[in-house]
């Protein structure tokens, strides 16, 4: 094998191999949007998260902001902690209201921030006060069970 | 009786023998190292094992890379599509391929293709003296010879893997993008905004790179270690394919286990 | 037969004066539990060339291993140039064996490299010399072995004779100080092995070399040797210079010198007398 070719194909392997990592980092993954951009974290207490994973996107008005870097179990409160990591670009004011949606019916689930009218924004290390829990299905369920079977005994009372 | 004391006299012997092993090879590991300055020094030796381990690989990965791809496309379409959620194709067939299928998949053909030959090689220079001959010129075997081929093993394989991973999205892609007619715009979307770049693309090199270690050293280790004769080096080459075969799967779980737990 | 004892006289003076480079006094060796080479004494003066002669099996090959340290004796010592051998640490090794060649029995030449290369690896490896310089080393080696014309050959397309010829310029590339030759004349027509002794005895005197030669062609080597070794079952049976050892009535010698079939050294591998052994087939 001649010593030319073989330093050429060498150094075709490695430009190819690079660029299939490169491929990964932008196309397939979020190297780009993520691993980049600056972030500052906040906290939200939640009494319950339901299915909140970490790594699940926090959304305001649809838009991917942050992720969720960290859920901790409280245990002087019994609330759960949730580490958001914000990207640095976007402000929030004090009053923003946090709440756990689902996407679809049985999707992924993820934080929704909706802005409030605050002039001051929620500092870096700062919390929201302001959240809503998870909606557990279970538990709606059996609202829903409890309600229809009270409203029969008042129906029964009533006769 | 009888029986059962030859028996555990046989498995008793045997792991004795696994273990003397597994010291010599963690020693020979170790002088391995201590030689490498050279590799990195002269890197014409390298260079030429970077061609005998990554571009003689390069075909095998493709190809092998590109028709997983196909498969999962198909597989992953046909079972996506009865829940109605087809657009999440591209999600299915980057993560699996991403954090298992590429690096292990890509590191059992490394073995089976370049651990093989790299075993062969080095347990016929042993056979034919060629090593000794080397060492009586006062130039170390395991200097020129072992640990050229180690690092180029070691630096081929996560090339290899991330090629093996890009050849089987782009086969997924077009089964599913193009012959299915999943939207491509959706296809990219969601797979790009449910992989992440240090959990899973990261953490699928960090994979491969044990994996580039554990075969490279498996196969020059085997080599050394070969008995001198024909029948001694086939041995050989076989024990590499088997040792490397077990020790990726072994290791993918212990390496799955601590990176993915958290998810 | 006095002037015969008067060569006798001055060779022995010479042996004398002349240091020995190699030195081996009551050396054993075993591997594991089968017993090779046991009380062996030997000298190798500086600037001669000395041949070990002996059977097929009696450990001449594990003598020059010992030699260059690649086996370790089990007892005695084994001085190379005033060092014990068995005593160096890796690098040191190293440092002898940078100044010493051998030719292996097998050859054992680089199968991926060309003949050219395989002549300039220990060049490339050991010195700085520009690629040039190289060249012409190598092409005046090939040269001294007849073959400037194969320097391009793969040493799969050799014969076996060239093969020994190829990894005999491999051996002194580097011009040693000492050098080994185990069986150099394998596969050697009887042109070439008497160009190829001669050419170990011009070597040798040029180099200043210490040179020692395994061998088993007793007259073309009687011609060219300063000094003989006679080895049987891993112990030294004679030794002497051409002249001893062509009137020497010693019967091992006698026997070796003069190829007598019958003597203190059996061509068979001790076993049960041939007629009972066919007749116990037939029966
Ligand atoms: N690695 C080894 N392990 C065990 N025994 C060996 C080994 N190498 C050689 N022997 C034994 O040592 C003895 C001497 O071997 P050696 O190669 O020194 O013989 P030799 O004198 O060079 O013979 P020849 O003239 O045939 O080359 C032989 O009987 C051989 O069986
Ligand atoms: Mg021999």
């Amino acid at each position: 094998m001649n010593r030319r070719v073989m330093d050429l194909w060498v150094g075709v392997f490695v430009v190819i191999g690079f660029a299939a990592v490169l491929f990964l980092a932008l196309k397939v993954s979020n190297f780009s949007a993520s691993s980049f951009a600056t972030t500052y974290e906040i906290t939200a207490k939640f009494d319950n998260i339901g299915g909140l994973k970490a790594r699940g996107p926090v959304k305001s008005a649809g838009v991917v902001v942050g992720r969720v870097a960290e859920i901790r179990f409280d245990p002087q409160t019994y609330e759960a902690n949730v580490v958001l990591k914000i990207d640095s670009q976007y402000q929030f004011p004090n009053d923003t209201f946090a709440s756990i949606l689902t996407s679809g019916l049985l999707g992924e689930q993820y934080i929704g921030l909706d802005a409030g009218g605050d002039e001051r924004m929620i500092p870096a290390g700062g919390t929201i006060a302001k959240t809503q829990s998870a909606i557990v299905l279970e538990k709606l369920i059996s609202q829903f069970l409890f309600n229809k079977a009270s409203e029969g005994k008042k129906d029964a009372g009533a006769q | 009786m009888r029986l059962i004391e030859r028996f555990f006299s046989v498995i008793g012997a045997n792991t004795i023998d696994r273990v003397w092993r597994l010291g010599f090879a963690a020693r020979f590991f170790l002088a391995m190292l201590s030689h490498s300055g050279e590799t990195f020094r002269r890197p014409r030796l390298l260079l030429r094992e970077l061609y005998a381990s990554g571009v003689l690989s390069l075909i095998i990965i493709l190809v092998s890379g590109l028709f997983v791809g196909l498969v999962l496309g198909l597989q992953g379409y046909d079972t996506l599509q009865r829940y109605g959620s087809s657009e999440a194709l591209g999600i299915l067939v980057a993560l699996s391929l991403v954090r298992e299928l590429g690096p292990v998949v890509a590191a059992l053909l490394f073995a089976s293709r370049a651990g093989s030959s790299m075993t062969a090689e080095v347990g016929l220079m042993k056979a034919t003296e060629q090593l000794t001959a080397m060492d009586m010129m006062a130039v170390n075997p395991l200097a020129r010879i072992m640990a050229p081929r180690f690092w180029g093993g070691v630096l081929s394989m996560p090339l290899l893997a991330a090629l093996f991973t890009a050849a089987g999205i782009f086969g997924g892609w077009l089964i599913g993008v193009i012959f299915i007619g999943v939207d491509e715009g959706a296809f990219w979307a969601q797979m790009q905004a449910n992989v992440s770049f240090r959990d899973d693309v990261f953490n699928g090199i960090i994979k491969s790179a044990v994996f580039g270690v554990a075969v490279s050293l498996i196969a020059v280790f085997e080599g050394f270690d070969a008995v001198p004769t024909a029948e001694g080096v086939s041995r050989a080459i076989t024990r590499t394919v088997v040792t490397s075969a077990l020790a990726i799967l072994a290791l993918d779980f212990v390496l799955t286990s601590f990176m993915f737990r958290g998810l | 037969m006095i002037e015969l004892a008067g060569i006798h006289k001055t060779d022995e003076i010479l042996r004398l004066m002349t240091t020995p480079y190699v030195e081996i006094n009551g050396l054993d060796f075993a591997y594991g539990d089968r017993q090779i080479l046991s009380g062996i004494d030997m000298q190798l003066p500086k600037g001669k060339l000395t041949a070990i002669m002996g059977g097929s099996g009696c450990g001449k090959t594990t003598l020059l291993r010992l030699i260059g340290g690649q086996i370790k004796p089990d007892r005695g010592s084994l001085k190379v140039a005033g060092h014990e051998v068995s005593r160096f640490n890796e690098r040191e090794l190293y440092g002898m064996r940078r100044r010493m060649g051998m030719l292996f029995q097998f050859g054992a030449l680089f199968t991926d490299l060309s003949v050219f290369d395989n002549i300039a690896f220990p060049l490339r490896e050991h010195t700085r010399l520009p690629e040039s310089a190289i060249r012409d080393l190598v092409l005046l080696k090939l040269e001294a072995v007849g073959l400037r014309g194969a320097a391009q050959l793969m040493p799969a397309e050799l014969s076996g004779g060239m093969a020994r010829r190829v990894a005999l310029a491999r051996s002194v590339a580097l011009d040693p100080e000492l050098i080994l030759f185990d069986e150099p004349f394998t596969g050697l027509d009887p042109i070439s092995l008497s160009i190829i002794a001669t050419l170990i005895r011009r070597l040798t005197d040029a180099l200043g070399a210490t040179s020692v030669m395994v061998t088993h062609d007793v007259h073309e080597s009687l011609a060219v040797v300063d000094y003989v070794y006679f080895m049987a079952g891993g112990r030294m049976v004679g030794s002497g210079t051409p002249a001893e050892l062509r009137v020497s009535t010693d019967p091992y010698v006698y026997q070796f010198v003069h190829a007598q079939p019958d003597g203190p050294v059996h061509f068979h591998y001790p076993a049960d007398n041939l007629d009972e052994q066919l007749l116990a087939g037939a029966a």
